[in-house]
C-alpha cells in the first residue's frame, strides 16, 4: 500500500493526531551553546538554531519525538523548519542542509519504526518545510513594490535540496507549513512535485497555511478559499490551518476551509494567544476542549499542536477528539476554480 | 464615461439577452452574479465566504498592449504607476478576471510582465482578482506563471506545435497551478470549419485528460472570425462558432467555451452601432450555445430589445448566415446607423421635470447653468407667493444645494473643476436675485465669515487664489478679492473697513514670500489680531513658520491647498474650534523653529572652494557650436494652432489640484471622470482661441557671442568678441558635495574661450484680458480659470517649440529625427533654457537684465513688476545653453561669501542683493 493510501484508509477511521511543536519543547530542555555546536567547526554562534540540533542533540529530539509518540501521536513530523539555504545561512551553516535533514529524517523515522514495532500502530514521518523568512509575493521595501528578494526558481531549488534529503533520510511525505506566501508554498511544492516524479513515486503533500490576521488572510493576502484554491493542483494529502492564533480564534476559518477543500484537513493551532510576556498558558484541558467542539462537528481529519502546545495538550486533544468520526471529505462538482487574493468559481 | 464608472454593472441591463426569450437569464454583469439555472448547490461559496461565482465571465482587455491603445502607450513609455492604475479600474469597474499581454515587438516583453504581475501583486484592490497571463509566447507564460500566487489561465496552448509540445507545456501549467486557454489551432491550422474546431478541441481534451488536466480547468476558444467580409467562404463563420460550441460542449464535459468577440464585426470598423448589434445578436446565440467566457467590452453591446429591428434582423441574417444576401442587405442600411447620441439626450433632459428645488439643486451639483435664471426667477416667485423674499432662495434651496456640493467635494467624491463649474451656476443665481434683494433693501445673506484675498505686490499670479476664493464661496463665505500686486495699504484698509474676518495672501514667485512678511508685519503695527492665511505655490508651512508667524502676533497659517481653505476658514470663524486650531498652529510652527534652530544646517563649503570644484564640461569632444544666427529677433510668425502639440498637460491638471499624470489621468480610477470632463472643456476653449484668435503667441529670441569669466557669463556684440555688452552673473552651489559631484554654477557650461549664449521670451497672454473680463462680468469663474490655465500651457509650449527651433534652425546644433512631444516633456534633447527665478538660476533680478538685452517689452509686450514677474502672466522667459553636458540643478542654500561677491558682480549693494537673495540664504 502507498503512503497516502494507509493515510486515507487510517483517517476514514478515526481522527489522525499529529504531533506538537520542537521551538517549544527544545526551549523547556534549556540547551547551552555549546549543546548548539557539539563538535562542528562553524564560525557563527548556533544558539538557537533549533534544526543544528539533529546532528549535535539527537538523542534530545528523539526525546521530544517520543514524548509525542507517548502522548498519541501517529503524525510526527522532523525538526527541519529552518533546515533550508536560505534560513541557515543566518547561522552560516548553508553547508550542512543536507545533512541536517538527512539527520532529522532518520531521527524521527527510528523512533517512528520503534513504536511501531512495539505496538502495531501505523505512523506516519512528514518531513517539515518551512516557509523561509523571505517572500515571492511581498517587496521588503516600501518604496519598491516590484522589488523581490528571492525568484520563484531560486525558491523552488532551495526546497528541492531540502526535499531531496528529507527523502533519502527516510520521510514519507512532505509537509509544508506556516505558509504565509502562497507563491513560496507553490514553489514548495512544485519542488515536490518534480522530486516525486524524480524518484518515480508519488510522494504525498500535506499544506498548512497560517493566517496573520483575524480576518482570516495570510501575509500574502489570501483568504483560506483562495489558498485553496491557489494549492488545490497540488493535489494535497492534506490541508489545514496551523500556528495563526489559538484555536478559538482559529475557528470561523476551519469552518471555512473545511467546506471548501475536497481533501482532509489538518489543523494545528496554538496554545491560544501569548500573553503580555509573549508565552502560552492556555491550559491543556481547555485545548483538548476547543478542538474537541471541531471534532464534534466533523471539521478536521488530524489534529495537532503549533507554539506553546505541550505532549500534555496533545495527550488532551488526543483523549478529546477520540470519541468523535473524522470529517467525511466532500466531492463538490466540478468548477472552474480560480484565485487572486479571493476566491472565484465557475461552474462547469 | 459616466457608463463606464458606473460600479454597480456595466453590462447587466446593457446585454438585456435573455429578455428576448423568457426563462433564458442571462447575466453578462461585471458583478458576480450567480445565476441559479446554471448552478448546483454545491458550487455556491459557503456563506461569508466572500467568494465569488459568475455565470459568464467577461475578461477585460485594457491591461492588454495588443487590445487597448492606451496601455500600450503607458507600457511603451515605462510609466507602469500609470499602467498598475488601469488595472486598478478595470477591477473597480467590475473585472471578474484581467489579462495580462505585453506582446509587443518594441517591448521586453518578459521583463514587462514579470514587472507589472510583481507590481499589481502590491495592489489588494488588484489582486483580489484572478489574473490571466496572456501571450502567444510560452517562456512569457512560464514567467508570469512564476510570479502569480493565486490560481490564474494560461492565454494559450495548443496544439499548433505538435502533440508533445503541447502536453509539455500542459504539464507545467498544472505544476504552476493554473487553467489554460486552449486554442483549436492543429499542425494544419487554426481552425475554421465547426468540423475542425470540434475535432480539435476534442482531441486536445482527451490529450489533456489523459495527463490528468482538470476539464474545468479547460477553456476552449474555437477561433471567432470575421463575417460579412465580402469573401463568400467567410459568411458561416458565425454559425460554424455556434455549432462548434454546442458540439464541444457535449463532447468535453466540464470544459469552458471563449472567445474574442470584437472579431466577429471586423468589417464595420468605423460603425459602432452596427458593430455593437452584430456582437449583441452573436453573443445570443453563442451563450445559448454554450459560451461561457469572452473578451467582450462593455461600449461594444447593445441592450438586444433596444437595438432597432430592422438592423437587428440583419444581423440576425448575417450571424446566422440565414440568406445569401446578407452581407449586402447589413451593408446597404449600415450607414442609417452611424453615430448616436439620442439615447443620452433623453436622460439629461429628464431632471427638468423636478420640483424647482430640486432642478437648483441639480444644476449645481452637476454645474449646468443653461437654466439656472429662469428656475431661480421661478423659485423666486414660489417665495414670493408664499409670504418669503428673494433671499430665502439663497438661503434656502440654493444654498441647500451648495452644501450639497461642499459635502460631496470635502469627501473627495467631486473635484475642483466641478466645483468651480457648480460656484458659476451659484454666482449667476445670485446675480438673478441680487437687483430685487436690493430693492428690497434688506442686508445680505449672513455668511459665516468674510475674507480679504489677494495677490501681494509684486506678483501677478492668480488661478490659485482665484481657486480658494470659488471654494470659499461655494462654502457661504464671503470673498472680497482685491485682485493682484496688492500693495500692503490696501490689503489692511479693506479689511478695516469691510470688518473683515479674515485675510488671505497669496504669491507665486518667491519675492512674494518676502512681501507676504511685509504684510504680517504690517499688521503687527496696526495693531491687527485677525487670522492671517498664507498659500501659494511657493509658499510652505516651513516658510510660514520661520518667517511670517514670528512677524505678526495674530495667528497664522499656512494653507496646502484650496481642500483645506474651506476647513481652515471655517474653524478661524468657530468660537469653539478657532483657540485649539490657533494654539496647535503655534505649537507646531514653534517645533519647526526649534528643529530649524538645532539641525546643524547642511555644510556650506566656501565660495573658493566650491568654484574648485566647479562642473567641468568636455570642450574638447563637444565644442561649442557655431550658430547660424546671432542677434535677437522678434517671433511673430506662431500661431497656437501651432502650440497646440507641445502641451505638456499634467500641469494643468495640477493646477486643478487633480493629481496624476497625462494621459493616464483621464482613466484615473478617482479623478478620470472630473479630468474627462475637465479636458473635454479644455479643448472645447483651445478650439475657440484657435478659431476666433483670442490669443497671440509673441516672442524673442537671442544668441550672442559669449565666454566665461569665473562665474560671470560675458556677452560680446561681435564674433571679435572685443566690445562687451553684458555681464550675466550666475550663483554657484555651495552645499558640500561627496567626491566626485561637482558644485555647479550655470556659467561652467560656457567656454571660457569663444561660445555662445542664448535668450529668449515668450508670451500666449497677449490677448487674453478682454475675454477673462467677459467671464468675470459672467460671473464665470470656471472659465476664467480655465483660460488663464490654458494660456500657462501655451507659452509653457511656445518655449518648449521655440527651444527645438533653436537648436534645430537658428543655433542649429541638433540634427536627426524630431522627438515626439513625451520626449520633449523628459527633456530628452541636448542643451537646457533656465529660467531666473528658478533653481538653477534663482535670482530674478536676472530677467531685467534679459529684458533690457533683447527689449523684450518693446517686442512682445511683456513687462516686469517691481519683483521681476512677467506681465502677462501666460510668460515664460529664460536663457538656451547648447553644451550636451548642461544640466539642470539646484543652487539651494549659498553662504555670505558668495553674497557680497554676488553683489559686487551684480553691482548693486549688498543689502539690495540680499533682499533678493532672501529664499537662497536662509
Amino acid at each position: 500500500m502507498s503512503v497516502a493510501t494507509r493515510v486515507r484508509a487510517a483517517a476514514a477511521q478515526r481522527i489522525l493526531v499529529k504531533d506538537g511543536p520542537y521551538g517549544t519543547a527544545i526551549q523547556a530542555l534549556g540547551l547551552t551553546a555549546a549543546d548548539y555546536r557539539g563538535s562542528l567547526d562553524l564560525p557563527m554562534d548556533q544558539k538557537g538554531n533549533n534544526d543544528m540540533l539533529n546532528l549535535t542533540r539527537p538523542d534530545a529530539i528523539a526525546g521530544v519525538c517520543n514524548q509525542y509518540i507517548a502522548a498519541g501521536s501517529v503524525i510526527l513530523a522532523t525538526n527541519t523548519f529552518n533546515a533550508n539555504r536560505i534560513s541557515q545561512a543566518d547561522y552560516g551553516a548553508e553547508h550542512l542542509v543536507g545533512d541536517i535533514n538527512r539527520a532529522a529524517a532518520r531521527i524521527i523515522r527510528q523512533c517512528v519504526d520503534a513504536a511501531t514495532a512495539a505496538d502495531g500502530i501505523d505512523r506516519f514521518v512528514c518531513g517539515s518545510l518551512g516557509p523561509t523568512n523571505k517572500t515571492l509575493s511581498l517587496s521588503p521595501r516600501v518604496s519598491d513594490p516590484g522589488y523581490r528578494e528571492v525568484d520563484f526558481d531560486g525558491v523552488k531549488a532551495v526546497y528541492r535540496e531540502q526535499i531531496d534529503a528529507l527523502v533519502e533520510g527516510g520521510v514519507d511525505i512532505i509537509l509544508i507549513e506556516t505558509v504565509f506566501d502562497t507563491l513560496n508554498a507553490k514553489a514548495a511544492a512544485f519542488a515536490a512535485m518534480e522530486a516525486g516524479e524524480a524518484l518515480g513515486r508519488e510522494l504525498p503533500i500535506m499544506l498548512s497555511m497560517t493566517l496573520t490576521d483575524l480576518s482570516g488572510r495570510n501575509l500574502s493576502g489570501q483568504t483560506v478559499e483562495a489558498f485553496w484554491h491557489s494549492i488545490r493542483h497540488v493535489k494535497p494529502l492534506s490541508v489545514g490551518l496551523n500556528c495563526s492564533f489559538g484555536a478559538t480564534e482559529l475557528r470561523p476559518h476551519v469552518v471555512a476551509l473545511a467546506r471548501a477543500a475536497d481533501t482532509l484537513i489538518q489543523v494545528y493551532p496554538n496554545a491560544g494567544l501569548p500573553n503580555e510576556l509573549g508565552a502560552y498558558d492556555e491550559a491543556p484541558d481547555t485545548t483538548g476542549g476547543l478542538v474537541g467542539d471541531w471534532a464534534r462537528e466533523g471539521l478536521i481529519n488530524m489534529i495537532g499542536g503549533c507554539c506553546g502546545t505541550t505532549p500534555a495538550h496533545i495527550a488532551a486533544m488526543a483523549k478529546a477528539v477520540a470519541a468523535y468520526p473524522p470529517r467525511v471529505v466532500p466531492a463538490p462538482a466540478p468548477a472552474l476554480r480560480l484565485s487572486g487574493l479571493e476566491a472565484f468559481s465557475f461552474a462547469a | 464615461m459616466q457608463r463606464e464608472h458606473n460600479n454597480t454593472s456595466p453590462l447587466e441591463g446593457k446585454v438585456g439577452l435573455g429578455a428576448a426569450e423568457p426563462g433564458e437569464g442571462l447575466h453578462l454583469s461585471g458583478q458576480a452574479n450567480p445565476s441559479p439555472g446554471s448552478l448546483r448547490e454545491s458550487d455556491l461559496p459557503p456563506a461569508g465566504g466572500g467568494s465569488a461565482v459568475a455565470s459568464f465571465i467577461n475578461i477585460g482587455e485594457r491591461t492588454n498592449v495588443t487590445g487597448s491603445a492606451v496601455f500600450k502607450k503607458l507600457i511603451l513609455a515605462g510609466d507602469y504607476t500609470a499602467a498598475v492604475e488601469v488595472a486598478r479600474q478595470q477591477v473597480e469597474n467590475g473585472a471578474q478576471i484581467i489579462d495580462v499581454n505585453m506582446d509587443e515587438g518594441l517591448l521586453d516583453s518578459e521583463t514587462a510582465m514579470v514587472t507589472f504581475l510583481k507590481l499589481i501583486a502590491a495592489e489588494p484592490d488588484i489582486a483580489r482578482v484572478p489574473v490571466m497571463v496572456d501571450s502567444s509566447k510560452w517562456s512569457i507564460i512560464e514567467a508570469g506563471l512564476k510570479c502569480i500566487a493565486g490560481k490564474g489561465i494560461v492565454n494559450s496552448i495548443s496544439l499548433k506545435e505538435g502533440e508533445a509540445q503541447f502536453l509539455e507545456q500542459a504539464r507545467k501549467v498544472m505544476h504552476y497551478g493554473a487553467a489554460a486557454v486552449v486554442m483549436a489551432f492543429d499542425e494544419k491550422g487554426q481552425a475554421d470549419t465547426a468540423q475542425r474546431k470540434v475535432e480539435i478541441c476534442e482531441r486536445a481534451y482527451k490529450l489533456l485528460t489523459g495527463i490528468g488536466f482538470e476539464p474545468a480547468d479547460i477553456i476552449f476558444d474555437p477561433n471567432i472570425f470575421a463575417v460579412a467580409t465580402g469573401i463568400e467562404e467567410h459568411n458561416n463563420y458565425g454559425v460554424d462558432f455556434i455549432e462548434a460550441t454546442a458540439e464541444i460542449r457535449r463532447r468535453c464535459p466540464h470544459a469552458h467555451i471563449s472567445g474574442g468577440v470584437s472579431n466577429l464585426s471586423f468589417s464595420f470598423r468605423g460603425n459602432e452601432p452596427v458593430r455593437r448589434a452584430m456582437h449583441s445578436v452573436f453573443l445570443l446565440h453563442a451563450i445559448r450555445a454554450g459560451m461561457d467566457m469572452g473578451i467582450v467590452n462593455a461600449g461594444q453591446l447593445d441592450v438586444y430589445d433596444a437595438i432597432d429591428p430592422e438592423l437587428r434582423e440583419a444581423c440576425e441574417d448575417v450571424v446566422l448566415n440565414r440568406r445569401a444576401d446578407a452581407t449586402d442587405r447589413l451593408l446597404a442600411i449600415a450607414d442609417k446607423f452611424k453615430g448616436d447620441g439620442k439615447l443620452a439626450e433623453k436622460a439629461t433632459d429628464e431632471w427638468r421635470f423636478l420640483p424647482v428645488n430640486k432642478r437648483l439643486e441639480h444644476a449645481l451639483v452637476k454645474g449646468l447653468d443653461a437654466f439656472v435664471v429662469e428656475d431661480t426667477e421661478e423659485a423666486r416667485l414660489v417665495a414670493l407667493n408664499s409670504g418669503g423674499r428673494p433671499i430665502d432662495v439663497i438661503e434656502g434651496p440654493l444654498m441647500d444645494g451648495m452644501n450639497v456640493v461642499g459635502d460631496l467635494f470635502g469627501s473627495g467624491k467631486m473635484f475642483l473643476p466641478q466645483v468651480v463649474k457648480s460656484a458659476r451656476v451659484m454666482k449667476k443665481a445670485v446675480a438673478h436675485l441680487l437687483p430685487h434683494i436690493e430693492a428690497e433693501k434688506t442686508e445680505g445673506s449672513s455668511s459665516k465669515g468674510k475674507i480679504i484675498m489677494a495677490t501681494v505686490k509684486g506678483d501677478v499670479h492668480d488661478i490659485g487664489k482665484n481657486i480658494v476664493g470659488v471654494v470659499l464661496q461655494c462654502n457661504n463665505f464671503e470673498v472680497v478679492d482685491l485682485g493682484v500686486m496688492v500693495p500692503f495699504q490696501t490689503i489692511l484698509k479693506a479689511a478695516n473697513d469691510e470688518g473683515a474676518d479674515m485675510i488671505g495672501l497669496s504669491g507665486l514667485i518667491t519675492p512674494s514670500l518676502d512681501e507676504m512678511v511685509t504684510v504680517a508685519a504690517e499688521m503687527q503695527r496696526a495693531g491687527m489680531t485677525m487670522p492671517l492665511l498664507i498659500g501659494g505655490a511657493t509658499t510652505s508651512r516651513v516658510h510660514t513658520a520661520l518667517r511670517i508667524a514670528p512677524a505678526y502676533s495674530g495667528p497664522v497659517i499656512h494653507v496646502l491647498d484650496a481642500s483645506r481653505a474651506v476647513g481652515v476658514a471655517g474653524t478661524m470663524v468657530s468660537d469653539t474650534l478657532k483657540d485649539d486650531l490657533v494654539a496647535a498652529t503655534a505649537r507646531e510652527y514653534e517645533d519647526i523653529r526649534i528643529k530649524r534652530a538645532n539641525n546643524a544646517q547642511s555644510v556650506l563649503a566656501t565660495l573658493d572652494a566650491a568654484r574648485a570644484n566647479a562642473f567641468v564640461p568636455d570642450f574638447a569632444t563637444h565644442p561649442p557650436v557655431r550658430p547660424a544666427f546671432t542677434g535677437v529677433q522678434t517671433v511673430d510668425d506662431v500661431t497656437v494652432a501651432d502650440l497646440i502639440p507641445y502641451i505638456d498637460w499634467t500641469p494643468f491638471f495640477q493646477a486643478w489640484e487633480l493629481a496624476g499624470n497625462y494621459p493616464a489621468i483621464l482613466t484615473d480610477a478617482v479623478v478620470g471622470e472630473s479630468a474627462t470632463a475637465l479636458f473635454a472643456d479644455a479643448q472645447t476653449m483651445l478650439g475657440e482661441i484657435v478659431a476666433e484668435g483670442w490669443l497671440r503667441p509673441r516672442g524673442v529670441v537671442a544668441i550672442w557671442p559669449a565666454k566665461r569669466e569665473g562665474d560671470d557669463v560675458v556677452l560680446f556684440d561681435g564674433d571679435n568678441r572685443a566690445e562687451v555688452i553684458a555681464r550675466l552673473p550666475f550663483l554657484r552651489q555651495q552645499i558640500a558635495k561627496r567626491e566626485g559631484r561637482a558644485n555647479s554654477c550655470l556659467a561652467d557650461f560656457v567656454s571660457p574661450e569663444a561660445d555662445w549664449l542664448g535668450g529668449f521670451a515668450v508670451t500666449a497672454g497677449d490677448g487674453i484680458e478682454p475675454h477673462l473680463a467677459r467671464f468675470k462680468a459672467a460671473n464665470d469663474d470656471y472659465q476664467d480659470i480655465l483660460l488663464k490655465a490654458l494660456a500657462d500651457r501655451l507659452a509653457e509650449a511656445f518655449a518648449e517649440y521655440l527651444h527645438e527651433r533653436v537648436r534645430r534652425s537658428l543655433w542649429g546644433y541638433e540634427t536627426g529625427p524630431q522627438q515626439t512631444n513625451a520626449e520633449l516633456i523628459r527633456e530628452q534633447y541636448k542643451g537646457i533654457r533656465p529660467a531666473p527665478g528658478y533653481p538653477a538660476c534663482p535670482e530674478h533680478s536676472l530677467k531685467a537684465q534679459l529684458f533690457e538685452l533683447m527689449a523684450v517689452t518693446d517686442r512682445t509686450g511683456i513687462s516686469l513688476t517691481e519683483s521681476f514677474a512677467m506681465l502677462p502672466t501666460a510668460s515664460v522667459s529664460g536663457f538656451y545653453f547648447a553644451h550636451p553636458e548642461s544640466h539642470y540643478f539646484g543652487v539651494a542654500r549659498v553662504g555670505r561669501d558668495q553674497l557680497t561677491d554676488y553683489a559686487a558682480r551684480r553691482g548693486v549693494s549688498v543689502e539690495q542683493a540680499e533682499t533678493w537673495l532672501r529664499p537662497n540664504l536662509d
